[in-house]
């Protein structure tokens, strides 16, 4: 038993390292970090890009750059931005944006998503039907990118509408904000409402589809037929036994809803100004910083894995049937 | 943005019961399939769609006297009008042109990777599930690797590679990091059909393992490929814009769907037409081809376990 | 207890059910009609179609919503049909209640099983949560599930088969109904665990004193069961009568063609049996005939015109045919017994000591391994030349594990087999591929052993092309071989789904006859399909067998197929053969107490036969082949072994006893305390 899960612990740790180490190699093969140095008008010195050349290692092999950036990390050191900066600085403050907004997204995308989807199955073929399914069809069919930007423009003209700004769609609180903590508070949820929105409307979307599936599966199983022959009204049936089951592979969709929640993020973050992984992530490949992509990458990675364990767990408590 | 995962199918449905066998030839199932698509009204206005876009996008430019780069110096951000049905850009570029340019480039790439990707998890997910063993867990591990990158953002990394040549690259790249859950799907069902009857019979009289494959596997799940590609296809129309949307996709002078939005985000306010009917014809074809899909997967395999998928990668 | 004239407690008339589907509307009942009274085990007979379960989904208003129901269904006086579901619901579980087909589907898998039967009361008001609690408890303990106090907090998949079936019927009994409806209740168990169940729905009904509707396709079962017979065909009744006057005196060719076509334990060995000519009808294209016309020995100009009403021949027995009379007159026929088979000196199979373990795991999150399971430990048999072995045991004794090992041809993990004379361990690639010539399989699943997506031609090819037979050759073979398994050659274009499962399955032997092999294993090949259809494919594999001196290896879990076909049989139990020999000395003089429960537990259709036997109840479940008890397996549920003295006890307990042979030649029995004990 604790063999198994010291096999699993290391499997993935070496997922993580290996995923790290793929985005480090390809991020190195393909940067060029000297470019912009190298473009400034007028030229710099040779010596400058040389002595940028050494700071950054780039004459050493790719793996023993990867080892020595690894090495690093291990003690809690990220290294540095092409600039200087150390990531480590500023890693705690995105991290923590990314994972707000994630986990609001999670939440409200699985609630919303299993009442959608329950309510769409019940009442399959009729008109809530229809529109449930229209609304998580263009829900999936429409890039998040243009989600957040119709909700900026929505957000825009409701502002218009109100005469005074309502929510804000550029960064997560007004910059030089003085107030109470009431009123940072209020400050900060006129932020949050838009990205969040616009991140959980997709996961409702997804979850809404399958938890729709999974409730319709359910609707003919024999065990409702059962429940309903011991005398239960079919609505009682269907809420006390058919949900409860039809819940259990929505645990399993979990690990692949966090996938889409991630890279939706990117995209939000960058779009309402936020400084989170995502932001930073198009940030370091825009400035072709290989320290900076692989720390974000190896934060997925250790997100995606936990998503996934997360959702083991999930699927353990939910079915007596896998229980330990 | 992987927008839409491919339906999970936790086993390979056989239709039919011993009570009731049904009374259908191939050209009978042809014609069910046809019907249960046809039921779908919505799938059917889908598949119209799609039929139309590709026509739109490939004969629409015979309808305007523009080319997608040419500039017209009398007309600088002017609103659609008659001599330019979706307006014009800051430089006097034709929208219109530019937009069917742009759906054209999303379309193609969209096709060739949902045909790519869904031929490599083909390939791979049939290998491992028939195979077993180490060469299981070899091919399920590598899968399992790249599932713990988002493709968006390994191939983010990879566009300064191909910065300034040409979008095949880019197509060879998605097509190379979304087979990952379709190969597992197939997996899964190869697993299964390993233990229908009718391998072990071909098994047990002699029949050689690729000869299994390719006639007794890869057909019973021809459905669920064919689905699983239309989804591909959709998904990689979103990737292809989002990372377009940020630079990292189609490089000019080729322009996307994705670019055209991105150029047009920034005056969006003022000038919307500048981004509204890029993004309005990229939700449509997402749209289409999505619900084609679904209406495929109920004509094709109705007996799915959705939503239903014990994962079998650990 | 027929004879009272009592009020019924439901009567249903006239009772048409539709649903909508993809060839156009099935008419699935067509003007159904029977009563039943109280305290009275009414038994509905039929084939899969025939309308049976659909019409008792609709008394307990259970059909989904696309169902068209129409007629009248009144129970105690009370119009059910039109009730919304709030009222209907006040009345199911209450009055009426229902066990069903599929134990293992039919409970709530996230919930204990405790909780699901205090919730049958606990929904009918009455009982404090606590009080449901105990009276769960006890109503377990009443359909003898052991331990019950400790098992109540258990959920269902910890459960077997069995055991949840007796949760249903506790579920079923729990509000003391006036009607109990039991829709193949015993279908998907063993015999020894259907006896068991039977017993329990006795005991239920002496309990609760209700009517009860036994739903069956399984003659035997009603026999011993019902008071009252009804046959249904078609989506209506065509015969109802007292149970004995059904079995004696049939007057639909139908219910004789049944009653024909059941392979039996009391009969001799090796008797044809006599099969129903054609196909169940498809409900979607009926003629303006009897339904039963176009299989029927009795037809008439008249069957196919116009459709008979069900009408009275006496005062208690109906029947819906146009021949009634003439089939009264006509004696039964009966089937011809096939010759011995010659027993040849020659074997062509033999194994020796063959052992199949797999390891268990379980958990999801913690994946690891919890033990072996001891699929088959230790087995020997042979098979001789142009004679049929039934290798016969229940769910999970090992038969198929078995199966697989001999067809794999590679060297087992421990033991050895030989085909035709070959160890399996010492062939390499060239001559297995020869050997694969020699032993051929047929799979239980007709629909599931052909690829869908082949048309009949390249199926019946596969095995030749696999073998380098040349094209010409094989366009030549395929029309032969569908000949010779009683198909037309221009069957070959199509399509494995236009076929019905009786058809499909000689297809399935047709490719398994196609490179002339001298061993022939099929495994379960005829528990897939109805009766009326069995026999056929029985008599097809018997003439085969005969015409081409093939030796079959029958894996089956009906003792009185195997009756019918095989010339030895050997008896597993837990990954151990505990009896083998002729079939004649192990019918009539069975010698392991194993052996004698499941003979003792396999239904006769013959009510007063039925009536008169001996039953041996087995207790408790099969043990989990990864827990085989010490010593003798079979000691934790043998009736034998209970009534020894502890002293002669803990030889079971210590000693796993061998195989020897008592009585006659080759009859061999693994027990400590064999006696021969006639069952039947």
């Amino acid at each position: 038993m604790t063999g198994f899960l010291a096999r699993r612990l290391a499997n993935y740790v070496l997922l993580c390292l290996a995923a790290t180490f793929l985005a480090f190699a390809l991020g190195s093969l393909t940067f060029s970090p000297l470019g912009q140095l190298q473009g400034r008008n007028p030229a710099p010195p040779a010596s400058v890009i040389a002595a940028k050349r050494a700071e950054l290692h780039l004459d050493e092999p790719i793996p023993a750059r990867f080892v020595a950036w690894m090495g690093g990390v291990v003690h809690g050191d990220f290294g540095s931005t092409i600039t200087g900066q150390p990531i480590t600085d500023e890693l705690g403050a995105r991290a923590g944006v990314s994972l707000r907004l994630f986990a609001l997204g999670t939440v409200l995308g699985i609630a919303g998503g299993v009442l959608v989807g329950v309510a769409s199955a019940i009442r399959q073929y009729r008109l809530s039907d229809y529109a449930a399914t229209l609304f998580s069809f263009l829900g999936l069919s429409t890039p998040v990118f243009l989600i957040g930007i119709l909700l900026k423009f929505g957000g825009l003209r409701l502002n218009e509408a109100a005469g005074t700004t309502v929510l804000y769609y550029t960064g997560e609180f007004s910059p030089g904000f003085q107030g109470g903590w009431w009123a940072a508070l209020v400050d900060r949820m006129s932020h949050l409402v838009l990205p969040t929105l616009a991140i959980a409307l997709v996961q409702i979307a997804f979850y809404s589809r399958y938890q729709r599936s999974a409730m319709l599966d359910v609707l003919g199983s024999d065990f409702l037929r059962t429940a309903q022959a011991k005398g239960l009204t079919r609505r009682r049936a269907l809420f006390k036994h058919g949900l409860r089951t039809a819940l259990i592979p929505m645990a399993t969709l979990f690990a692949f809803g966090f996938g889409l929640l991630i890279t939706g993020g990117v995209f939000i973050e960058r779009i309402f100004g936020w400084y989170g992984m995502g932001d930073w992530f198009v940030y370091g490949v825009q400035q072709n910083d290989t320290n900076i992509v692989a720390t974000v990458t190896l934060f997925v990675a250790v997100l995606v894995l936990f998503s996934g364990w997360l959702s083991d767990v999930l699927y353990a408590a939910l079915d007596p049937r896998i229980r330990l | 943005m992987s927008a839409s995962i491919a339906d999970p199918h936790s086993t390979a449905g056989s239709p039919g019961s011993p009570a009731q066998p049904l009374i259908e030839g191939p050209s009978g199932r042809g014609r069910l399939v046809l019907r249960r698509f046809l039921r779908h009204r919505l799938s059917v206005i889908g598949l119209a769609c799609v039929v139309a876009l590709y026509a739109l996008a490939f004969l629409g430019p015979l309808l305007t006297p523009w080319g997608y780069a040419e500039q017209d110096p009398t007309a600088y951000l002017s609103p659609p009008s008659a001599q330019h049905w979706f307006g014009t850009t800051q430089i006097g570029e034709d929208v219109f042109a530019q937009t069917l340019r742009g759906l054209q480039k999303s379309l193609t790439i969209g096709l060739l990777v949902g045909i790519i990707s869904t031929s490599i998890a083909a390939v791979v997910g049939t290998t491992a599930g028939y195979f077993g063993g180490w060469v299981d867990r070899a091919l399920m591990w590598v899968v399992d690797l790249l599932l713990v990158i988002p493709s968006f953002l390994i191939i983010a990394i990879l566009s300064p590679a191909f910065r300034g040549k040409t979008w095949l690259i880019l197509v060879v790249l998605l097509a190379a990091f979304s087979w990952m859950i379709t190969a597992r799907i197939v997996r899964g069902l190869t697993l299964s059909l390993r233990e229908r009857e009718f391998v072990l019979a071909a098994r047990f009289t002699g029949v050689p393992p690729w000869r299994i494959i390719a006639r007794h596997i890869m057909p019973n799940m021809a459905s669920i490929l064919i689905i699983d590609a239309t989804i591909t296809v959709g998904t990689a129309i979103l990737t292809e814009t989002g990372l377009s949307y940020f630079g990292f996709g189609v490089q000019p002078p080729d322009v996307s769907l994705g670019t055209l939005i991105a150029n047009g985000t920034n005056s969006a306010l003022t000038f919307p037409w500048l981004f509204l009917f890029s993004g309005g014809l990229l939700v449509l074809t997402v749209l289409s081809v999505n619900s084609v899909g679904d209406g495929l997967r109920d004509a094709l395999d109705p007996t799915s376990a959705r939503g239903s998928r014990r994962r079998s990668g650990d | 207890m027929t004879d009272d004239v009592t009020e019924p407690v439901l009567s249903v008339d006239g009772l048409t059910v539709s649903f909508p589907s993809e060839q156009g509307r099935v008419t699935a009942v067509r003007g159904l009609a029977y009563q039943v009274r109280a305290g009275e085990v009414l038994g509905i007979v039929g084939e899969s179609g025939s309308g049976k379960s659909v019409s008792s989904m609709a008394v307990m208003g259970l059909l989904p919503a696309q169902a068209k129901v129409t007629g009248s269904i009144r129970f105690q006086g009370r119009e059910l049909l039109g009730r919304s579901d709030v009222e209907l619901s006040q009345i199911r579980g209450r009055r009426i209640s229902m066990i069903f087909q599929d134990p293992l589907s039919a409970l709530t898998p996230v919930y204990t099983v405790g909780d699901q039967v205090a919730e049958a009361l606990l929904v009918h008001g009455a009982l404090s949560r606590r009080a449901a609690a105990a009276r769960a408890i006890e109503l377990l303990d009443l359909v003898g599930i052991p331990g019950a106090a400790r098992r109540a907090k258990a959920f269902p998949h910890e459960f077997s088969g069995g055991m949840r079936q007796r949760v249903v019927i506790a579920m079923a009994i729990a509000n003391d109904p006036d009607l109990i409806i039991a829709d193949e209740p015993t279908t998907a168990l063993d015999v020894t665990v259907q006896a068991q169940v039977l017993a329990v729905l006795a005991t239920a009904r002496e309990v609760t004193g209700a009517g009860i509707v036994l739903i069956t396709h399984d003659l035997g079962v009603v026999a011993g069961f019902a008071d009252r017979v009804q046959v249904m065909y078609a989506g209506r009744t065509v015969e109802t009568a007292p149970v004995d006057e059904i079995f004696y005196h049939p007057r639909m060719p139908y219910t004789r063609g049944l009653l024909a076509s059941i392979p039996r334990l009391d009969t001799g060995p090796r008797q044809l049996l006599i099969p129903i000519e054609g196909q169940p009808p498809s409900l979607t294209e009926l003629g303006p005939g009897c339904p039963f016309a176009p299989r029927c020995p009795l037809v008439i100009e008249h069957c196919l015109t116009t459709e008979p009403d069900l009408t009275p021949v006496s005062d208690t027995h109906q029947c819906a045919c146009h021949r009634a009379e003439d089939v009264a007159a006509t004696p039964p026929v009966s089937g011809d017994t096939t010759n011995d088979s010659h027993r040849h000196s020659r074997v062509v199979l033999r194994v020796e000591h063959l052992v199949r373990h797999y390891p268990v795991r379980k958990g999801a999150i913690l994946r690891r391994q919890v033990g072996t399971v001891r699929a088959v430990d230790d087995i020997s048999f042979d098979l001789r030349q142009q004679e049929t072995l039934g290798l016969v045991g229940e769910s999970g004794c090992g038969k198929s594990s078995t199966l697989m090992e001999i067809l794999n041809l590679t060297a087992p993990a421990q033991g050895r087999i030989e085909v035709l004379g070959t160890d399996v361990s010492a062939l390499d690639r060239g001559r297995r591929m020869q050997l694969r010539r020699d032993l051929q399989v047929v799979f239980q699943d007709p629909i599931a052993s052909l690829d869908p997506r082949l048309p009949v031609f390249d199926v019946l090819a596969e095995p030749l092309r696999a073998h380098g037979v040349a094209i010409e050759e094989i366009r030549r073979q395929v029309p032969e071989l569908l000949k010779m398994v009683g198909l037309r050659p221009e069957h070959a274009g199509r399509y494995p789904a236009e076929f019905s499962g009786g058809q499909r399955q000689r297809i399935g032997i047709a490719r398994a006859l196609a490179l002339e092999p001298k061993v022939l294993v099929l495994d379960e090949p005829v528990s897939a399909l109805d009766v009326s259809i069995q026999a056929g494919v029985l008599n097809l594999l018997s003439e085969l067998q005969a015409r081409l001196g093939l030796a079959l290896l029958f894996v089956a879990h009906d003792l009185a197929v195997v009756r019918h076909i095989a010339d030895r049989v050997a008896v597993m139990y837990l990954g151990k053969i505990v009896e083998i020999g002729p079939i004649g000395p192990v019918y009539t003089a069975p010698q392991h107490p194993y052996t004698q429960a499941l003979l003792s537990a396999i239904p006769i259709p013959d009510p007063a036969k039925e009536r008169a036997r001996e039953r041996i109840l087995l207790v408790g479940d099969l043990p989990s082949p990864a827990d085989v008890p010490l010593g003798c397996r079979f000691r934790t549920r043998c009736v034998r072994y209970a009534a020894l003295t502890p002293g002669l006890q803990s030889r079971c307990e210590q000693e796993e006893p061998a195989r020897e042979q008592r009585g006659e030649a080759e009859h061999e029995s693994a027990c400590h305390y064999a006696a021969a004990h006639a069952v039947l």
